[in-house]
């Protein structure tokens, strides 16, 4: 799992990719959450999900743990660009509702 | 008729291997991405099971047995870890017995949703045992 992120205008992008499952969410946990703190104050976040070659039901317990801490914020979430495999979790989770797919 | 089967130990490095391993025999059968995607996913949610709650990261064997015959792709995966008390609150949506450790409670509900058939039996300190089973749409004329 990789995980980067960038800063453009008011918007915190944060790219993530690779295959996120049990095992690989734990390298990326702590380093989104130290990039969320450190962006505090920015209007929106956005996860681009274009490199996510793969995702389970992991995924969406680590997004939703994303979105609460940005909650703290009171910065949005938004996805982009799931892979079909990625996009058919996120759908059957109802996760859009939370974070609106752009 | 073809059949294969693995075991390994519960750990959460080889959940990578396991649906990998999984999907390369499925592609004997000539699934469709979408249907290969749907079997990772399953497999992948099925391997997690075994690992964090059957076994709670401790030691034990997580066995895979497929059969693919015709349009019929069969996944049993195997634990003999502690059991799930309660099989009917287990696949409820979003039901999990470890909220603080960002667990989404989604993955009976992937499997069963990503499969055509799905069956779950359990015995509280033996083992759980999950049958799957992908009726792939074959492509006219295939």
């Amino acid at each position: 799992m990789t995980l980067k992120a960038s800063r453009r205008g008011e918007n915190l992008y944060i790219y993530l990719s690779g295959e996120l499952d049990e095992h690989s969410v734990a390298e990326i946990r702590e380093r989104a959450d130290r990039i969320i703190d450190e962006n505090a104050g920015l209007s929106r976040a956005v996860f681009n999900l274009a490199g996510l070659r793969f995702m389970d039901s992991t995924g969406i317990g680590f997004l939703i743990g994303r979105y609460k801490r940005l909650a703290r914020y009171h910065m949005p979430m938004y996805l982009e660009e799931p892979e079909a495999g990625a996009d058919k979790i996120l759908s059957l989770s109802g996760l859009y509702s939370l974070m609106p797919k752009l | 008729m073809n059949e294969m089967q693995l075991s390994f130990p519960a750990r959460s490095e080889n959940e990578v291997f396991a649906r990998n391993a999984v999907a390369a025999f499925a592609l004997t059968l000539e699934p469709t991405l979408d249907e290969l995607s749907d079997i990772k996913t399953a497999v992948s949610e099925a391997v997690t099971n075994c690992i964090v709650h059957a076994y709670r990261n401790a030691e034990g064997w997580v066995t895979i047995r497929c059969r693919a015959e015709g349009d019929r792709f069969d996944i049993e995966v195997c634990d003999e870890g502690r059991g799930i008390e309660n099989i009917e609150e287990a696949l409820q949506p979003f039901f999990t017995t470890q909220p603080s450790e960002e667990r989404s409670g989604m993955g009976f509900t992937i499997m069963q949703t990503f499969m055509t058939e799905f069956a779950v039996a359990s015995e509280a300190g033996a083992g759980t045992r999950v049958k799957m089973r992908k009726v792939l749409k074959r492509a006219e004329g295939a």
